[in-house]
């Protein structure tokens, strides 16, 4: 890395110091291990109120995907990291749109559709 | 030392209107990133289709019926512990060690490969049941979004072959372990989908 920086001048963007080692994936591994187990386990337990198992999952799931961004994708709130953040922290508003506006919307329709048979007899 | 170098050596930084352009890497990288996050927005489409159609099973087999936790568990191990070996890969292909590059890019490479091999005899076991994309709106929703994380995986695959190919013939000049570097993004996101993929389809249906 060092000699690209000599050879191209000191640029901004290169982070030396979040490069990652051998010890960081493995951290980052065991972090990855422990919440899939957990997640399976939510899954499958009577232990915890069953109703509250679908917002542990997402939890769980979200913690996950972070542990991966810092880890393994090297995410980081470095000042060199500022246009990774921002581009990411737009992927995330469009993901959110996207996935809740389609649910929202899709179950408003439900909701204000005619059963299925009333329908049917309409059409009579 | 060049005078940039010392001057951010002694604390002072040089102002971001003289350090230049950015590095071919960073731009590369950044890039790449953008791509990735285009691609996750698809997924998202894709998600969002699953979670309002999978309760749509026409009568036909549910997601309860269907998947199995233990099978999802071992195809999670290997997509995880490939993610692990990429990161090693991309530490050698950094400090320049052919022979580890080839190792750990080697198990990565075995473990994508077990894993889509898991993905294709449930999909034939489903298929042989009668419980095809054609079934219901739920198994079509469901074929969509699993078969293109597995196409993904697959080009992956192939990128990766075609990377190991590289380091053979060109070695590792800037462009091969930008290419790489690239490569490492693109396997650690294909994870990140998976742990949706997991987490809504496979243990949603047992909720």
């Amino acid at each position: 890395m060092s000699t690209e920086i000599e050879a191209q001048g000191m640029a901004p963007g290169v982070n030396v110091h979040t490069r990652g080692t051998r010890g960081s994936y493995l951290i980052g591994l065991s972090y990855a291990v422990v919440l899939t187990l957990a997640s399976f386990w939510a899954s499958s337990t009577d232990v915890i109120y069953s109703p509250g198992v679908p917002i542990l999952l997402g939890v769980l799931a979200i913690a996950q995907m972070g542990v991966h961004l810092v880890f393994f994708l090297h995410i980081s709130s470095a000042p060199d990291q500022t246009n990774n953040i921002l581009a990411l922290a737009f992927g995330i508003f469009v993901v959110g749109l996207l996935v809740f506006g389609s649910m929202i919307i899709m179950a408003h329709l439900n909701h204000n559709m005619m059963p299925m048979n009333k329908l049917m007899q309409m059409q009579r | 030392m060049s005078a940039a170098e010392q001057a951010l050596a002694s604390g002072d930084a040089v102002p971001l209107s003289l350090r230049g352009p950015a590095p071919t890497r960073v731009v590369a990288g950044y890039g790449f990133w953008l791509f990735l996050l285009s691609d996750i927005v698809i997924f998202a489409a894709l998600f969002a289709a699953y979670a309002v159609l999978s309760g749509e099973s026409a009568g036909g087999p549910t997601a309860a019926d269907l998947f199995d936790k233990r099978h999802v568990l071992i195809e999670t191990a290997c997509l995880l512990a490939s993610s692990v070996t990429c990161g090693f890969g991309s530490l050698a292909v950094q400090s320049g060690d052919r022979n580890s590059t080839y190792f750990w890019m080697a198990i990565t490479f075995i473990l994508g490969v077990t894993f889509l091999s898991l993905e294709v005899s449930e999909f034939s076991h489903m298929l042989s049941i009668g419980a095809g994309p054609s079934r219901s709106a739920f198994l079509s929703a469901f074929f969509t979004l699993v078969g293109t994380h597995g196409l993904h995986v697959t080009i992956g695959l192939c990128w990766l072959i075609v990377m190991l190919l590289q380091v053979a013939t060109l070695g590792f000049q800037p462009m091969v372990s930008r290419r790489f570097f690239c490569f490492g993004l693109f396997w650690h996101a294909l994870d990140i989908v998976w742990i949706g993929v997991f987490t809504i389809v496979y243990l949603g249906a047992h909720l």
